[in-house]
């Protein structure tokens, strides 16, 4: 079992790339396919030449992010659709990656009978590869990262990319590049992902060509099922569970495969109705709803101060529904997430409101010049009564 | 303060669907001044916003923002000479930042953004006391998400974001058109005081006659992409909304012959 949270330790470093551009940029990136073997193919071939294996992990990171870089020159340049733009960048690379590597895959233990160094070197030489030690020092990798995205996002520059995925009109109009921020943040999502396939392929003792296919679902299943956990009230919650996200998925495999109820071919089919079940999970009001109960992280649902001057300014409204346009782009569709507890159950108890928004159509003054262009009822209707009499 | 000369745009060129919004528009806002852009339908006053603002480029003529020549720049790079309120209340804050966050989002407009804190005890402070102006309470909601406000209070805050770093030009796209009228009359309001207060150069599209001859110093009559009718701020104390229906039906009628004699 340690062996599992240590893996979904190290996961979790892509899924919180995957976590950048799926919730932050609202960017449907599947370049994780890929530039998880391009970070992890790099620090392996690197490691067998010799090279420093922090280094050569820093390198996967470098590697990933041109991954990310590329993703993004398509996007924002060539205006190619995000998920198109995606798709090119990952099979591509899955070509570039059997480049780098000189072959399907690199070793990661022997060479010329020689003992190659990673990183785990040392944890390996005194038999703690499964262990709680290992897990105590991913764990604070983990941290330092996830505080370090806490941190990002939180700055001048991480506020206008969160504006960027969630309202680009708006950011350009405040003089966000969204072409720069999306770049940029492709670079670090897909850094992480490379560092992660970087530490993993150590982990492993090799680097294959597969060793990347299927993973965005892992990443997204991470993604919600941590958040579903820990909830998005706040960012260093939302973030953090991602981390969490990761390792319960792992557990979650390690226990399929445990108790005999999967072999592990059955892997992407589970990740494939992990998914499911926590997109469900979230998009259904009673479950949330018990989950919300027993959850130490509940939001506290805030409520609607009305002051005086906002009791004048909306006459007869009551407690102010919730944004009637984001209610409307989280049914169905994978925005859901972005939706906090709090606003979900202000929803929930004002749907009919909702609806009645919806319909509201902008009251113009009658005294518009539309007004003066249409012949007025009053001047046609005499003419077809003139010749009903007739 | 701001200078258009000789603006065109046509869209759909070369088709059967051709449509010149904009004809020739050349028009000088001088410091202060608040202008007022009435408009049927398809005449042109939001294009002219668009133009202004960046999102849409010109087939011809130039555009100056505080004699700067802005023609070439895209709009995130206008963003520090000028900015905007939507139509739309969502259209003009991120539903998903905080009301600090989305005012840090402001107070960094046209700036470069590094990473220094987003929104921190100095600027919190600072946030408080511009959101306390509007009267809406917010200035205690800092924390709370803009998607949870009411469209009225969005658009009052859009409007703070946009006014209280004072640019050099303030585009108002109809921006009460959305609202119930209770709650138009008072982002009316706000738009006057935050205006006179900030001594800020405005241009304000609106569908509604008897407010474009209240507010402002000046009003634009637009009419198939040109401006058809101009009113100084004398002359537009003595007009009533009657005046100007009747200007826009003679003018209208004109140029309908005109278009018919050539």
């Amino acid at each position: 079992m340690e062996a599992a949270i240590g893996q979904g330790l190290i996961f979790a470093l892509m899924a919180l790339g995957v976590f950048l551009t799926y919730r932050i940029l609202n960017f449907a990136d599947l370049t994780v396919d890929g530039s998880f073997t391009t970070g992890g193919g790099t620090a392996a071939i690197l490691i067998y030449n010799g090279a420093d294996p922090y280094l050569a992990t820093a390198a996967g990171f470098g590697a990933g992010a041109v991954a990310g870089l590329i993703t993004g020159l398509l996007h924002t340049k060539l205006k190619i659709d995000p998920l198109l733009a995606s798709i090119l960048t990952m099979i591509g690379l899955y070509s570039i990656n059997l480049r780098i590597m000189g072959g399907p895959n690199v070793g990661l233990n022997m060479r010329n009978g020689e003992r190659i160094i990673t990183v785990f070197t040392p944890l390996k030489q005194a038999k703690l590869m499964s262990s709680w030690e290992i897990v105590a020092i991913l764990a604070a990798v983990a941290l330092v990262f996830t505080a370090a995205i806490v941190w990002f996002l939180a700055t001048n520059f991480g506020l206008a990319t969160q504006a960027t995925g969630d309202n680009p009109q708006m950011a350009l109009a405040g003089g966000i590049s969204t072409d720069w921020t999306k770049i940029v943040t492709l670079m670090i999502s897909n850094g992480l992902v490379g560092l992660s396939g970087a530490v993993y392929s150590q982990f492993q003792g090799y680097a294959d060509a597969q060793m990347g296919i299927g993973l965005i679902l892992v990443g997204l299943a991470s993604v919600i099922v941590g958040n579903a956990i820990l909830g998005t009230r706040y960012m260093a919650l939302a973030v953090a569970g991602v981390v969490v996200g990761s390792v319960v998925y792992r557990l979650v495999l390690y226990y399929a495969i445990y108790w005999e109820i999967a072999e592990a071919g059955d892997m992407k089919l589970i990740s494939a109705v992990l998914v499911v079940i926590a997109l469900v999970i979230s998009q259904s009001e009673t479950i949330r709803g018990w989950v919300n109960k027993i959850s130490p992280f509940k939001s506290p649902v805030i409520p609607e101060p009305l002051t005086a001057p906002d009791l004048k300014a909306e006459p007869a409204e009551g407690p102010t529904p919730a944004d009637p346009g984001l209610a409307k782009s989280g049914a169905g569709k994978l925005r859901w997430a972005k939706l906090d507890w709090a606003r979900l159950s202000t929803a929930r108890l004002s749907t009919a409101k909702l609806r009645t928004a919806k319909r509201r159509r902008p009251r113009r003054d009658l005294t518009t010049l539309d007004a003066a262009e249409q012949p007025s009822p009053a001047e046609a209707k005499p003419a077809s009564e003139a010749g009903e009499e007739a | 303060m701001l200078n258009l000369t000789g603006v065109e745009k046509t869209f759909f060129a070369g088709t059967a669907n051709e449509r010149r919004a904009l004809r020739s528009i050349s028009l000088h806002l001088a410091e202060g001044d608040f202008a007022t852009i009435i408009g049927s339908n398809g005449a042109g006053k939001s294009t002219l916003l668009n133009v202004i603002a960046g999102s849409l480029p010109i087939d011809k003529g130039k555009i100056e923002v505080g004699e700067r020549d802005v023609t070439k720049r895209p709009a995130y790079r206008r963003a520090a000479l000028l900015a905007r309120v939507f139509q739309d209340p969502q259209a003009g804050t991120a539903p998903h930042l905080t009301i600090e966050q989305n005012m840090s989002i402001a107070l960094t407009r046209g700036r470069r953004r590094g990473l220094g804190r987003g929104v921190g005890r100095r600027r919190r402070a600072e946030f408080r006391e511009h959101l306390a102006v509007l009267g809406l309470g917010l200035e205690n909601r800092l924390k709370t998400r803009v998607g949870m406000l009411s469209g009225g209070q969005r658009q009052a805050l859009s409007l703070l974001m946009a006014s209280f770093t004072e640019p050099k030009l303030l585009l108002l796209d109809e921006h009460t058109a959305a609202l119930d009228p209770a709650r138009a009359e008072l982002v009316t309001e706000l738009t006057e005081k935050v205006v006179a207060d900030s001594h800020l150069t405005a241009l304000m599209v609106t569908h509604n006659m008897a407010q474009a001859l209240r507010v402002g110093n000046r009003l634009l009559m637009m009419h198939e992409g040109q401006i058809i009718l101009e009113l100084n701020a004398a002359q537009k104390r003595r007009t009533t909304v009657a005046d100007l229906m009747e200007r826009f039906t003679s003018v209208k009628g004109q140029m309908a012959d005109r278009s018919l004699l050539s």
